[in-house]
């Protein structure tokens, strides 16, 4: 990868780090104040004094306390998602980390992560081993001096050095264009946005609908109540759809980032054929990762649950996919190994 | 007019700030990624001693393959001692390639000995030179590249003109003559990617 390309790209995914977190936050503010503003109309005080409804106080929700206090929770977790995502992903996954090695093949990751952390010029990730029998590999972390690349221990049996060393390259390129930046913002997002929506969903399975109802009844009233059941309505699908909005996050996440990092993998090792090797060896290992789950699916070098949308090509398989089809990668690949043995020079774009 | 002289003006020296700015940038990233090859070749004429020790017992009479890469190591430590980016490298590369083609000579004649392979010692050894050579070569190409850059970058125009400011110089790059790819016999036990 250029200078060019590589600055390019860094500058995309920071935009896009940067959209991720307005959006959800956005997300939370609309929840906020949505809320705020039903609440607000609900218990407006009647303009007809001697209409009052019965006795004792009543309460006028003026101020917009849901509100703010949703945004904050929101930055709040956005934070804490950007502080403990990678912890987390790699703690959803099982993994456990390589400090000391004892068996020949640890070490030989090991010495692979520091010869690829050379060539790249980064500061050495640490390492860390899932114990999962599918051959595969993941990179998370915030930053360039923050990183970690984990591998499975089928990875380490199936590939040999080189293969091995091809495939660290391609984490580390994720890493050094900040992919992992924004991919694990994006799990530990979808992660806490998903988790509201379960629990939303069970408090509205049990009575919570009904005190809902009491309310808007009450506004229906005094007029100006259809507005109240609309946006009521509204709020009540924003946040039930909260699983399809970070679906939809999700998208955020371009399929050609896996093309990027093959291609600036193989400027690392100058060794595009060893790749392309390695990833048959995963794609043949045809087994899911059952480690791996779905929220942090994205981060991998293969698609760790074998969906099928990964393996197609076309418009809607470019919008809903999270890998590009391990065929086509391949073939890029060869066309690299082929060109740099005729002309010395890794090509630049794939 | 004034205007128009002040603005350019302005627009000269801004770009000459980052102009500077980008070449001494250039300048550190270059002698960063020497100083990542120092560290490779330490740990490589490092590991030496120990290799020889490893196997000294067994291969008594190799000596000379054994003599032949103790001292080219030793000569490839003098040398990398007075080596800099700007001065120097071509002799460290040829001292550097003559160890690696003693390494590679001790390594098929290790091949020859199924009693030294089958401890796991040696497997262990091999695993490190191996990761060795890597590491030294992969240094190498960061090296090359960034330096490559950065000389290009000094002798364009306009950046030529800030070059003298920035005390930029062109820095010798780690090349590996035709002679030197001769010299190296071309068995490859260790996987070694193709530089």
């Amino acid at each position: 990868m250029s200078d060019t390309n590589l600055f390019e790209q860094q500058r995309r995914n920071r935009r896009r780090s940067a959209l991720l977190v307005a959006i959800f936050l956005l997300f939370f503010a609309w929840i906020g104040f949505g809320g705020d503003y039903v609440f607000y109309l609900s218990t407006m005080p009647d303009p007809t004094p001697g209409l009052s409804r019965g006795s004792g106080p009543t309460y006028h929700h003026t101020f917009p306390w849901f509100g703010i206090g949703a945004t904050l929770l929101g930055i709040g977790m956005a934070w804490y998602g950007w502080r403990n995502g990678p912890k987390q992903v790699l703690w959803a996954s099982g993994a456990w980390e390589l400090v000391q090695p004892t068996k020949p093949e640890e070490q030989q990751l090991v010495n692979v992560v520091e010869e690829m952390a050379i060539a790249s010029g980064l500061p050495k990730p640490t390492v860390w081993i899932v114990p999962d029998q599918d051959p595969n590999a993941f990179a998370t972390g915030t930053d360039e001096g923050h990183a970690h690349i984990a591998a499975t221990e089928g990875l380490l049996t199936a590939l040999n050095r080189d293969e091995l060393q091809a495939v660290v390259a391609h984490e580390l390129a994720h890493i050094k264009n900040y992919d992992v930046k924004l991919m694990t913002l994006l799990a530990a997002l979808v992660g806490v946005l998903a988790l509201i929506s379960d629990g939303t969903r069970r408090f509205l399975g049990r009575g919570g609908a009904r005190v809902v109802g009491r309310r808007s009844g009450g506004g229906g009233r005094k007029g100006g109540g259809g507005l109240v059941v609309i946006l009521l309505a509204l709020w009540l699908i924003s946040v039930l759809l909260a699983p399809i909005v970070s679906r939809l996050l999700a998208l955020a996440v371009s399929r050609k980032r896996e093309f990027l990092a093959d291609a600036s993998g193989a400027q690392f090792t100058r060794n595009p054929a060893a790749l392309a090797s390695a990833l048959r060896k995963i794609e043949d290992a045809a087994a899911p990762t059952q480690a791996i789950q779905r929220g942090s699916a994205h981060l991998c070098i293969a698609d760790p649950l074998g969906r099928r949308i990964n393996a197609k090509q076309g418009l809607v398989a470019d919008i809903f996919g999270t890998h590009p089809p391990m065929a086509v990668r391949i073939a890029r690949l060869k066309a690299m190994a082929y060109q740099y043995e005729k002309t010395g020079v890794i090509p630049e774009a794939v | 007019m004034s205007w128009i002289l002040l603005i350019l003006i302005v627009a000269t020296v801004v770009w000459g700030i980052s102009a500077y700015n980008g070449l001494i940038q250039l300048k550190g990233d270059t002698l960063n990624a020497w100083k990542q090859i120092d560290v490779q070749l330490k740990r490589r004429h490092d590991l030496i001693p120990n290799l020889v020790n490893a196997v000294k017992g067994a291969m008594d009479f190799e000596r000379e393959t054994l003599e032949a890469v103790i001292q080219a190591r030793n000569q490839a430590v003098k040398i990398q001692a007075e080596a800099l980016p700007t001065g120097g490298v071509k002799k460290l590369a040829a001292a550097e390639a003559t160890l690696g083609a003693a390494l590679s000579r001790l390594s098929v004649v290790v091949e020859q000995y199924p009693q030294l392979k089958a401890t796991g010692n040696i497997g262990q050894l091999q695993e490190e030179l191996t990761s060795t050579e890597n590491r030294v070569a992969f240094a190498r190409q960061l090296y090359n590249d960034t330096g490559t850059t950065y000389n290009v970058r000094q002798q364009q125009f306009p950046w030529s003109l800030i070059a003298g400011m920035a005390r930029a110089e062109i820095v010798e790059l780690w090349e590996i003559t035709d002679e030197q790819e001769r010299a190296v016999p071309k068995v490859d036990l260790s996987g070694k990617p193709k530089a």
